[in-house]
Order: C-alpha cells, then sequence, then structure tokens
C-alpha cells in the first residue's frame, strides 16, 4: 500500500456472523450431559488398555484407538487444581467479568484434568494443588456448564 | 529420490494494525505482481503457474469458502485452485507434495488476513472450541496460551524479565524490518509494567493485531533453475496434530512439535539439530513461546530457555532477525511468513537484516490452542 494512498471517498460497512446452531452432543456425550445435569455425577470413560479415565468422555481412545462407548466410570465432584491463569481481557464471548480465573482440575479418579472457572477465591489466593469442589448449576444449559463453577473445598 | 523443490521467489505486504482501505484482495494483488515480475511466470495454460494455493480463514473473512473471493486475483478461474485453512505454512508442505508427486511443476502460495475486521480476535479463536465442554468456559487461543505459559513456568528457568528482553528484542529487530513498520519499540521496563492479559502472560507479550499478506512461488528443480537465480529447497518438512482437549496433553512438554521437528530432521538427513542452522524463525505468537518452541525444536536445552535468553542466545542463533510474530503477522499466516522470512535470508535479499552467508534455515509454524498443531520447515541453498 502506497503511503500516499487517497482514502478520499473510501468507506467501511458493518456486518456481522450470527447465526444460531443445533449441536448434536453425540451419544457419550448426550449420556455424559443427562447425567451430569439429572444426578449431578460426573462420568469419565476408561480406556481398559491405557488405563486412562478420560474427561470430558469420548467414543474412542485417541492413543489406542478402542472404543469407550460402554466404558463409563463416574468420578468424584470434588479434585485439585493442577494448573491456572486469571483471564484480565474484557470481551464478549467470555462467561464471566474479568477477572475470572480458568483453572485446570483434575477430578478425583481422572486422569485428564477438565478446565473449568474457579470462582469464591481471590485470583490472587489460587494455588496449584487447592482442592476444589463443583457447584452444580440450578438451570441447565445442556453443556459441561452443568457445573457451574468450581470452588474450594470448606476446610 | 524425490525431485527437489524450490522457492524462487517472495513477496508480502507490510502488517500494521488496520489496513481499513484496503480489501484482502487488494492485499493479495501487491504480494502476486512481485512474484510474477521475479520469475517471469504467468498463468498461461501451457508454461505458466500449475496450480493456486490461497490460504485463509472463514471466520476471519467472515465469509464461508473464504477462498471463492479471491479466485480472480490467484489466476485461478477455470484452474486448479487449492486452499489451506489451516496456519500458512501447510500451503509450503501442500506446494511441495503437488510437485514432488509430479502433478505440476509449478505452484503460487498466497495467504492473506485481516485481524482488524473482527471486533474480537480472541472471539475469533473461541469458535476453535467445542460447544459443549470447552467453549461454555470461555476458551480462547489467549486463555489457552495463558494455561500453557504458567505450566512452562513452572518447569523451565524463564521468568517475566526474560519474556520482557524478548519482547524489547522483538522491537528492535523489527526496526530492520520493512514489512514491520508499526511494531512496537519497547524497554524492558515497559514490558515488565504492562498489565498481565491471563496470568503470567502480559499485554505486550501478545503478537499484535495486524492485517497483511505473502507469498511465494515454488518450482520443480529444472523449472526453479530457469527462472530464479537463488532458489531455496525446501529440504525436510515435518508436522504433528497434539490432542484437542488441554487437560489430554501435558501443555509443557513440547510432544507435537518434538514429533514435527523430528519428522523433518530426519527428512533434511539432520541428526542433530544444534548448531546446523544459520537462521532460525519461531512462531512466537506470545513472548513464553521463543524459547519455548526453541526447546521443542531441541535447539536449547529443555527448561533452560531462561538462560539461553539471558545468555543472548536469540542473537547467537539468529533466531526471529525478522521481529517474528511479536512484531505483527496475522494468526494464520505466521508460520507462512517465518518461511518467507528464512528464504529471503537464504536468498540474501533480507536487507538490513541479512545474516551474512546463510545457507540453511528453520522456519515454525504453529496453530490451535496452546500449540496444538506444529509445523516445521527446513530450508536450503545449494
Amino acid at each position: 500500500m502506497q503511503s500516499d494512498f487517497d482514502t478520499s471517498d473510501c468507506y467501511t460497512i458493518e456486518g456481522k456472523l450470527a447465526l444460531p446452531y443445533t449441536y448434536f452432543a453425540g451419544r457419550v456425550g448426550s449420556r455424559f450431559i443427562t447425567t451430569l445435569r439429572d444426578q449431578h455425577k460426573i462420568m469419565g470413560v476408561r480406556c481398559a488398555a491405557c488405563d486412562t479415565v478420560f474427561v470430558p468422555p469420548r467414543q474412542t481412545c485417541e492413543r489406542c484407538l478402542g472404543d469407550l462407548t460402554d466404558s463409563w466410570c463416574e468420578v468424584g465432584s470434588r479434585g485439585r487444581v493442577v494448573n491456572f491463569t486469571v483471564v484480565r481481557y474484557p470481551d464478549r464471548h467470555l462467561p464471566r467479568p474479568v477477572p475470572f480465573v480458568l483453572a485446570m482440575i483434575l477430578l478425583e479418579g481422572a486422569d485428564t484434568p477438565i478446565v473449568h472457572l474457579l470462582e469464591g477465591i481471590p485470583p490472587e489466593q489460587v494455588a496449584v494443588d487447592m482442592a476444589v469442589e463443583a457447584v452444580f448449576a440450578e438451570t441447565t444449559t445442556n453443556t459441561i456448564r452443568d457445573i457451574d463453577h468450581f470452588k474450594p473445598c470448606d476446610a | 529420490m524425490a525431485r527437489r523443490v524450490g522457492i524462487c521467489a517472495v513477496a508480502q505486504t507490510t502488517y500494521q494494525r488496520d489496513k481499513w482501505h484496503e480489501r484482502f484482495q487488494g492485499m493479495a494483488l501487491e504480494v502476486l505482481e512481485p512474484l510474477l515480475a521475479q520469475t517471469g511466470l504467468d498463468f498461461s495454460e501451457d508454461k505458466g503457474i500449475g496450480m493456486s494455493i490461497s490460504v485463509s480463514d472463514d471466520i476471519f473473512d467472515a465469509r464461508t469458502i473464504s477462498d471463492n473471493g479471491m479466485t480472480d486475483v490467484l489466476g485461478a478461474h477455470m484452474r486448479c485452485e487449492e486452499k489451506i485453512a489451516q496456519e500458512g505454512i501447510q500451503a509450503l508442505y501442500y506446494g511441495l507434495a503437488a510437485i514432488q508427486g509430479g502433478h505440476v511443476d509449478t505452484a503460487l502460495v498466497l495467504g492473506h488476513c485481516k485481524e482488524s475486521q473482527g471486533q474480537s480476535r480472541n472471539m475469533v479463536t473461541h469458535m476453535a472450541f467445542d460447544p459443549f465442554y470447552t467453549r461454555p468456559v470461555g476458551l480462547d487461543f489467549t486463555a489457552a496460551a495463558g494455561l500453557q505459559a504458567q505450566a512452562y513456568a513452572d518447569r523451565s528457568d524463564v521468568g517475566d524479565t526474560h519474556l520482557a528482553d524478548i519482547v524489547a528484542r522483538a522491537g528492535r529487530m523489527a526496526q530492520l524490518n520493512p514489512a514491520t513498520p508499526e511494531a512496537p519499540v519497547l524497554t524492558r521496563e515497559e514490558v515488565l509494567a504492562s498489565p498481565m492479559l491471563a496470568d503470567p502472560i502480559r499485554a505486550h507479550h501478545a503478537y499484535p493485531v495486524s492485517d497483511g499478506a505473502v507469498g511465494m512461488i515454488l518450482a520443480a528443480e529444472e523449472t526453479a533453475l530457469a527462472i530464479c537465480d537463488h532458489p531455496v529447497w525446501i529440504t525436510g518438512v515435518g508436522n504433528c496434530m497434539d490432542s484437542f482437549f488441554l487437560g489430554d496433553r501435558d501443555l509443557a512438554s513440547n510432544f507435537a512439535l518434538k514429533q514435527a521437528a523430528a519428522r523433518a530432521y530426519q527428512r533434511a538427513g539432520i541428526d542433530q539439530p544444534r548448531d546446523r542452522f544459520d537462521v532460525v524463525e519461531v512462531s512466537d505468537q506470545f513472548a513464553y513461546q521463543q524459547p519455548m518452541w526453541m526447546e521443542g525444536l531441541g535447539l536449547v536445552d529443555e527448561g533452560c530457555g531462561g538462560a539461553w535468553i539471558a545468555g543472548g542466545g536469540p542473537d547467537a542463533m539468529n533466531v526471529n532477525r525478522s521481529g517474528g510474530m511479536l512484531a505483527g503477522n496475522p494468526l494464520i499466516l505466521g508460520g507462512l511468513v517465518r518461511a518467507a522470512e528464512v528464504a529471503l535470508q537464504l536468498m540474501g535479499l533480507a536487507g538490513e537484516r541479512q545474516v551474512a552467508d546463510a545457507r540453511r534455515g528453520l522456519a515454525h509454524g504453529v496453530m490451535g490452542p496452546a500449540g496444538q498443531f506444529h509445523s516445521v520447515a527446513i530450508l536450503e541453498r545449494d
């Protein structure tokens, strides 16, 4: 672009991508979400070949390629923080006003941590290895947010 | 033995915060014309460019099949046209495969992106996540990088001062690169004083939003030598896709990058990569990634990125002489620009940032949250 480019009479127009979707959660995902929603239980799947408990569950082990469809196991609604960040940039897709904590939480009995909101504690007091527990949502969204957030376990 | 494939011409626009008065087709034309002029190629059926490979992203462009608005600029009407919707260095891989496979003798690679068009780059990368488990908690590439930066900080010697020095150096390097006229020149203290974005990532640790386009001409050896005085040979490429869920990965392990690098080194016949490259360009979207990726490439001892920064390693190893992504490239073009920069160095066309007698270089690209997908390309000149 030449620096002397004449921008007189040049204009921009406003646009927006906004397209409502309906996503199928899959058979495994559907059961995970309905169990979470209706029973407040968090379910994973165990791959017998590599002895890994995956949360969220999935139909196939990416490592062993085995079918995990009926390999359900319940994991705890408590766990510990293995990693976290503090989101401080406001944006429209974010679920909370900033700052808020996104933590990787390893639930009891699971081998793969999930990323979720950690609340009920100032961000500067969050620490790795902190024990946390799920707070279930009062109204369903049919997503992982049927856990509304995690909070530190009561001492 | 597959035939050699060379990069015969390189062109790029400047990378700037908001090219509001230029359409992406216009940016692409600004790249195409010098590519044709440098090589003397055209789009004629018999001796012209054999295929056109574009790089673009539907959500950044806000139109699906984002290449269909580009065909006239790419010379692709009624011709062989392909699109890479991954990170742009995949177009290099694609063109290499098409030429080595004997489908064509020449390929045009041309990527564009206007990050400024969307209100928020984070809203674009948020759409890379699934709608059940990860989007509902607000993940985007910046938050994912925050988690990886924290994991890396816990396992390496890289601290806040090292990160500030990386950003300050990127600004200094970018002053010698005419493609990055707006790259921020910052002191260590200014970086250290910038607010946290996603701890431990500070605002100045993040690559700037930018608009721009980059392209190159690839050709089989015989054609390359006929149209170019100094072709740069693609001698090894490798990539690797890690797990989708962040929790399925060890975020500080560099698993996918090590795999990608090993594949590229093996193909290039490189046993020990240390000291084998005259120039290295890594896609440092966030400051912590420069030492982390260097460790993953096997060019810096694991966990020692901080000592490498403090000891002047980036200058000694000619890493990101262009300024890197911290000087500003659109997300989807990062690796393709890295390859273009290495090619310019090996061609001796890098101007004030030229490294003397550069013969072999490495270009790295990354896409997906927290380095999910890595690509490595080894480039050499005769």
